[in-house]
């Protein structure tokens, strides 16, 4: 599977916290979650953020608590993929669950800035940064994980599994 | 090679003999755990599987503590669906407010002696790593896997390689749990410890009450650890004597001991002596700095309680210190007991007179302000001295306000003196 979109770039430590406050987990609805996404920490992310953008952050992105309706905003919200260097493990355990595409990625997670155009392809692990003509190589998943992925979480795929 | 606490109890509830760091497993759950904000998502996830029943209603707990009492409509509702679902599948431990049983799920979990030494835990909250307090093992998770865990008491994992913690020497006066894991994610980092296992040894122990290892346990991810676990001692037994006498008294539990060789990551010895008292300034929790070199820095507002140091202990902490004194005129103190149990003791041993006498709020048990819920927000440009677990940005209300992390007695003395301080200075 391959995602094209610009970029959005944070630094390291973004906590679940940021990327959907605790004041808006009245809710779990996805449509609530997105209208808050990142709310925090860039206020312009809703208004600027397209159908299959990136998002680009530094290490231990997701960090803190293990409210999956982080993972589930950023998803709402359009993104298609989200590099980091590194991720927190509820974080990393979550989008799986959810269908949040993650590569990890110290090279790009450097070297990508605001803006620029990426390409990804999940079976390769290749991120093609379209903007700056440079290839970043990351470690695939196994296929059952991208297929949890493009199934669009462990939900559907459980479903699907057992309709086999 | 050998393996450590966590790498035993994880093979033993695989059922193989061995595991290593790095191997992914599929693991049998003793205990499950989902909350108000976190539950609701994973039993309408549970549905859309087909799933009609949980796998076991005892061993399934579904705690109201998040938004409770109900903060708002949105929460009245997420606490409704937990509740009618509680009631459909006879759940054991879902507690009422108000009812002796309830308060805040890691301070309950284990005062109700409902997690035991050697289990297998997973919740849907981030500080489920609490129960290594005990020698359990208990890690957070999202919704998915709480829902997928419900259905089945099976989950997987991947196995953690581990820090090792060597304690010696003990506290100076004053000195708790809180600093030293202050001290550590200072040190480390908050991603120090990603993916690891924080293993805890040596006589340093001695130093350390069950309080305080709950506290150590339940910070343990705010330096990215999976776990943190305690060896099994004189404390935890005495502990689990009082809170689970039936299971107790016939050994219904198990102890695990980390192999001579077991292998480690990193190893760190730590002197308890030179543990200063210590806070966190905003907005990570790695920003560690000595209480007394941050003395200029005035407050609004003092938090007391929260799954961190909301326990018995803590409260009585905090009683002891301000009796007799006055909260300062600028601050608004908050006390909440992390459970009824708690609060029924410190009315009986006359800390809530205390704490009225002083000027403070004395809550029901809830997380509250600790995530900027309710009870307790901040404004803009105002400034708190909690003994809770996070100081992000905008965690007790608006992204300009400032949270500072503590131990129980420098927040006391703090909300005393109108500024971050000591108690040696009361």
């Amino acid at each position: 599977m391959i995602v094209t979109g610009k970029a959005f770039k944070y630094g390291d430590n973004v906590d679940t916290d940021v990327i959907i406050p605790a004041r808006y987990l009245n809710s779990a609805d996805p449509e609530h979650l997105k209208q808050h996404c990142m709310e925090d920490i860039d206020a312009d992310f809703v208004k600027e953020v397209g159908q299959g953008d990136i998002m680009v952050a530094g290490k231990n992105f997701g960090c803190g608590s293990s409210r999956e309706h982080a993972p589930v905003a950023i998803k709402a919200s359009g993104i298609s993929l989200v590099i980091a260097e590194s991720f927190a493990r509820i974080f990393f355990r979550n989008c799986i669950n959810v269908g949040l595409a993650i590569m990890e990625c110290p090279e790009a997670a450097v070297a990508i800035s605001k803006g620029d155009i990426i390409k990804a392809d999940f079976d390769t692990g290749i991120i093609e940064n379209v903007t700056k003509n440079e290839k970043y190589q990351s470690k695939p998943f196994p296929d059952f994980i991208n297929g949890i992925i493009a199934n669009g979480g462990l939900l559907e795929y459980t479903k699907k599994q057992t309709q086999i | 090679m050998g393996m450590t606490i966590t790498q035993k109890i994880l093979a033993e509830h695989a059922g193989v003999p061995e595991v290593k760091a790095g191997d992914l497993i599929e693991a049998k759950l003793d205990y499950v755990l989902g909350n108000d904000v976190t539950a609701p998502p994973a039993i309408k996830i549970m549905k859309q599987l087909g799933v009609e029943r949980v796998f076991d209603k005892e061993r399934v707990c579904l705690i109201q503590d998040h938004f409770t009492p109900n903060k708002d409509i949105k929460s009245a509702e997420l606490c409704k669906t937990m509740r009618c679902f509680a009631r459909e599948q006879e759940i054991s431990h879902f507690y009422e407010l108000g009812r002796r049983e309830m308060g805040i799920e890691h301070v309950i979990l284990p005062d109700n002696g409902i997690i035991l030494p050697g289990d297998m835990v997973i919740g849907a909250d981030s500080h489920t790593c609490t129960y290594g307090a005990l020698g359990a093992f208990s890690t957070g998770v999202g919704s998915t896997d709480l829902a997928c865990a419900m259905a089945r008491g099976i989950t997987w994992f991947k196995v953690p390689d581990a820090i090792r913690i060597i304690l010696k020497g003990s506290f100076k006066k004053f000195v708790t749990g809180k600093d030293l894991i202050l001290h550590i994610i200072g040190m480390i980092g908050v991603d120090g410890a990603l993916y690891k296992s924080l293993e805890f040894e040596g006589e340093g122990l001695k130093s350390i009450s069950m309080a305080g290892r709950f506290t150590i346990c339940n910070m343990a991810i705010e330096c990215g650890a999976k776990n943190a676990v305690f060896p099994f001692d004189e404390y935890t037994l005495r502990y689990i004597a009082k809170t689970n006498p039936k299971r107790f008294s016939s050994s219904d539990y198990k102890i695990y001991t980390a192999d001579e060789d077991a292998g480690y990551a990193q190893t760190i010895e730590i002197d308890l002596c030179d543990v200063p008292l210590t806070v966190a300034l905003p907005s990570i929790p790695s920003n560690t700095k000595k209480a007394e070199d941050c003395r200029d820095l005035k407050i609004d507002q003092v938090v007391i309680g929260s799954c961190t140091n909301g326990r018995l202990e803590d409260i009585g902490a905090a009683a002891e210190i301000l009796k007799g004194l006055k909260v300062h005129e600028d601050v608004r103190c908050i006390i909440i007991p992390g459970s009824q149990k708690i609060y029924r003791y410190a009315l009986e041993a006359g800390w809530l007179q205390i704490f009225d006498d002083a000027g403070c709020v004395i809550s029901t048990p809830t997380c509250g302000p600790c995530l900027g819920g309710h009870m307790g927000v901040l404004a803009k440009g105002e400034r708190c001295v909690a003994t809770t677990n996070r100081n992000f940005v905008g965690r007790m209300g608006d992204t300009g306000s400032e949270v500072i992390l503590s131990g129980v007695p420098v927040a006391a003395a703090s909300a005393v003196l109108g500024r971050v301080g000591t108690p040696d200075e009361l």
